[in-house]
């Protein structure tokens, strides 16, 4: 899978209230939900935000509610991977069960700035920094996970488990 | 070599025994639970993943809790269809609007047992460690693949120990503990960790308050927040005769990657500021800040120990002018507890608005909603931006002495202030 999109950063603990706010739970459309995407930190990201653009940010994002809302929304605004330097557990696992693309990677948050264009090669392990002419190792998932990934998602991996029964 | 309870318990209910910390295991589930946020959206799930047959209909638990009484026809529509979800499937464990909220609902019906591993589409399922369970929050996906198959993936979390010591003082409790260790962990210091509460001080905090520190360790990142099962457990499971359950306690050679001392006797009651649990502060450094509203509630601090501590604070007193009281008991039993000792008639005397059982102000659902500029002291467990209204407005994360003596003045306030 390549991802390729202009990155736009935030801060430290981006959580799922700000990404999501609670009064929007009420509606499981992820085309609406979209609309308030960022809404916390950045009421303008949903008009800004250009399919395949990389949201950058610090540690622990995702932390808060178990609410899958926050990735399906980012999604559904054309968000094409988050890179961080951290996730919370719980919006870590929501995003691989969607097949939302997560990379932890540290180095490349530190040198990234806004705007800069870059590109994740998730097959390779490698993202790219095009604007700063950088490359960066990504951690590989661990097999299992990598496996619910491979086969799509999680309904496809229950599927599969139920089949074999 | 020794293991904590947390592996015990996981061990107990996984085929892979012999993991260590970063391994990641297929458990079994014994309790899994949804609301309805969570539940339509791992229903529509669900029914894609196959044939429909849910792995077992008295392990699953429905309760609606998070916009009810339902606030508007979107919220409505949720919660039928969760209703028609349980009827159609036999669902055992429902609890329709106004039973309660799902973490204070769970122990007090004898749902979630001590030994057991429960799996909960809501972040704070964290709750049920203080029955020495294992217990973690999912999303919708996560909690549609549990509905379908009873097991999940897990990774073996490593282990923070919690030390706690000494006696804690009069207006001090679980609340204060928790918003203290956040302060020193910060809002990822146990990210993907487990964080155990031990130590000869665990004996001073009783359920309710275990109940307010394990409901908190998400706040830090933890994956699950514990209590060895002690005497107070025991005596707490005799209360609701539960039956058929095991009893777990770490081994005393069990592995910890780092070990933290909290004397509960230097505690004295926490505020954490606006925006992150993690920024709290005696609040006697912090009492000069007026507030506009003081809510009492929620699955942190909605217990009936929470209403008898505000109502020793507010007896016979008048809440400011300026500021919205409001109380929600956590369940309708705890409600019907407070009714009976006359809680009720003590907070609505002092100027206090009880609202129905529910979730509604804690998240900013409905009910409560701040305005921009406004101040909320809360006894609810997040105070990020937003959270409880506009984005300009501010929570203020405390225990509900302090929430409800700062509803007297005004300001936030030591409760030994207005005593």
């Amino acid at each position: 899978m390549l991802i390729r999109g202009k990155a736009l950063k935030y801060g430290d603990h981006v959580d799922t209230d700000v990404i999501i706010p609670g009064v929007y739970l009420s509606i499981t459309d992820p085309r609406e939900l979209a609309k308030h995407c960022m809404e916390g930190v950045d009421p303008d990201f949903p008009k800004k935000v250009k399919k395949g653009d990389i949201l950058v940010a610090g540690i622990n994002f995702g932390c808060g509610s178990s609410r899958e809302h926050a990735p399906i929304a980012l999604k559904e605004c054309g968000v094409g991977a988050v890179v961080a330097k951290s996730f919370a557990a719980i919006f870590y696992r929501n995003a691989i069960n969607i097949g939302f693309p997560l990379v932890e990677c540290s180095d490349a948050v530190d040198e990234i700035d806004e705007n800069d264009e870059i590109e994740i090669d998730m097959e390779l392990g490698e993202l790219k920094n095009i604007t700063k002419g950088k490359r960066y190792k990504i951690t590989p998932l661990p097999e299992s996970i990598k496996n619910i990934l491979d086969l799509g998602g999680l309904i496809e991996y229950v599927k599969s488990v139920k089949g074999s029964e | 070599m020794g293991r904590s309870i947390t592996e015990k318990i996981l061990a107990a209910h996984s085929e892979q025994g012999d993991f260590k910390p970063g391994d990641i295991i297929d458990v079994t589930v014994d309790v899994l639970l949804m609301n309805d946020i969570t539940g339509p959206v791992a229903v529509e799930v669900f029914n894609k993943m196959g044939d429909g047959e849910v792995f077992d209909k008295d392990k699953i638990a429905i309760v609606l809790d998070h916009f009810t009484p339902n606030k508007d026809v979107t919220s409505a529509k949720l919660c039928k269809t969760m209703r028609d979800f349980a009827a159609a499937k036999g669902i055992k464990h429902f609890y329709d609007a106004g039973y309660g909220i799902e973490h204070v609902v769970l122990p007090e019906d004898g749902i979630v047992k001590p030994g057991d591993l429960i799996i909960g589409g809501d972040s704070h399922t964290v709750t049920y460690g203080a029955l020495g369970a294992f217990s973690t929050g999912m999303g919708s996906t996560d909690v549609a693949g549990v509905m379908a198959l009873g097991k999940t993936w897990l990774k073996v979390p490593e282990q923070i120990k919690v030390l706690l010591v000494g006696l804690p003082n009069k207006w001090v409790s679980g609340k204060d503990v928790i918003l203290y260790v956040i302060s020193l962990l910060g809002t990822d210091g146990a990210l993907g960790k487990s964080l155990e509460f031990d130590g000869p001080g665990a004996k001073h905090l009783d359920m309710d308050s275990r109940f307010s520190i394990c409901n908190m360790a998400v706040e830090c990142g933890a994956i699950n927040g514990i209590f060895n099962f002690d005497d107070v457990t025991k005596e707490y499971t005799e209360s609701l005769g539960l039956k058929d359950f095991c009893e777990y306690r770490s081994d005393s050679d069990a592995i910890y990657k780092k070990v933290i001392d909290v004397d509960l006797s230097e505690l004295e009651p926490i505020v954490a500021m606006p925006h992150l649990p993690s920024r709290g502060l005696p609040v006697s450094e912090v009492n000069d800040i007026e507030i506009d509203q003081s809510f009492i509630g929620s699955c942190t601090n909605g217990r009936i120990t929470d209403l008898r501590i505000t109502s020793e604070i507010v007896k016979g007193k008048k809440i400011h002018p300026r500021v919205r009281g409001l109380i929600a008991p956590g369940s309708r039993k705890v409600f019907a507890q407070a009714l009976k000792e006359g809680l009720i008639e003590i907070f609505t005397e002092s100027g206090f608005t009880i609202l129905p059982p529910g979730c509604g102000p804690c998240f900013g659902g409905h009910m409560g909603i701040l305005a921009k500029g406004e101040r909320c002291v809360s006894t609810t467990n997040r105070n990020f931006i937003g959270r409880m209204g506009d984005k300009g407005s501010e929570v203020y994360l405390a225990n509900p002495a302090v929430a409800a003596a700062s509803a007297i003045t005004g300001k936030l306030t030591h409760p030994s202030e207005v005593i």
